[in-house]
């Protein structure tokens, strides 16, 4: 396929994005690269200085709501995807509201309680939509353990060990290849049958 | 039996074990854990009431921090 092929398909395709921190900004701007037509954009939080060794961020956004300052980096980006932020908290009840409309899921949590909760809810709201995941990504090194595994719908990506700690914090390279493998997935998942 | 765990071929002596009994024996011993069998979320207040059997198909997730 060309990438004006690619661009043709990706244009009616809207994607949700849960969790605006190191997975969900820079799988975000993965898709809006490549011309995924809708990103559905949440994250309650605000930026901090310490988000910047890994997030799509700038050092002058500090403060800024995350999902309204991610929607504006796209858009400098690629100003042709449309994108729909939420600055909410995301749970069990609006979760199933605010990604009705998407083709495809990406969890973007890092608090692992966060992470239960849309699997939970959307194996249950959503059992045909697919979740792409991002599972154990901290620390540096051992590119060689990081993987995608399938379950069904759901898909996880990452090392499945590294949780994150004050000796093993998350890191710009792997945050980066975990979210761009889910990136990977969702763009896989969206070419596919076309 | 024989059952599939995590996409992998598992073999147990027993005929049927609960999900108790497996995360034991295989040592899942995280205590943030994401279940399902046959494509259905088990909480965890009925791992020790929910038997797994031969051609069943398990997902056990460690839900680790980190994003």
């Amino acid at each position: 396929m060309t990438f004006m092929e690619i661009q043709k398909i990706l244009i009616n395709k809207t994607v949700g994005i849960a969790g605006c921190g190191g997975l969900g900004s820079n799988c975000a701007v993965a898709l809006a690269r490549v011309g995924v037509g809708t990103l559905i954009i949440a994250d309650f939080d605000k930026i901090e200085e310490s988000n910047l060794n890994r997030q799509y961020y700038f050092y002058d956004q500090i403060g800024l709501p995350k999902s309204e300052t991610l929607k504006g980096n796209i858009k400098r980006i690629n100003p042709k995807v449309n994108v729909i932020n939420h600055q909410v908290f995301l749970d069990e009840k609006n979760v199933p509201v605010i990604f009705k409309d998407c083709d495809i899921i990406v969890e973007a949590f890092d608090k692992s309680e966060a992470k239960e909760m849309i699997i939970k809810t959307v194996s249950k709201v959503f059992p045909d939509k697919y979740l792409v995941c991002g599972i154990g990504m901290a620390g540096w090194g051992q590119n060689e353990i990081i993987k995608e595994q399938r379950f069904g719908k759901l898909i996880i990506c990452g090392d499945g060990i590294n949780e994150i700690s004050e000796n093993n914090p998350p890191l710009a390279p792997r945050v980066g290849i975990v979210s761009n493998m889910q990136a990977n997935i969702v763009l896989e998942l969206l070419l596919k049958n076309n | 039996m024989q059952i599939t765990l995590n996409n992998k071929i598992e073999v147990f002596p027993n005929e049927t074990l609960t999900i108790k009994e497996i995360l034991e024996l295989k040592k899942f011993t995280y205590p943030k854990l994401i279940v399902k069998l046959n494509d259905v979320i088990i909480e965890k207040e009925d791992f020790d009431s929910t038997f797994v059997k031969e051609g069943d198909n398990l997902m056990i997730l460690h839900l680790l921090a980190g994003g």
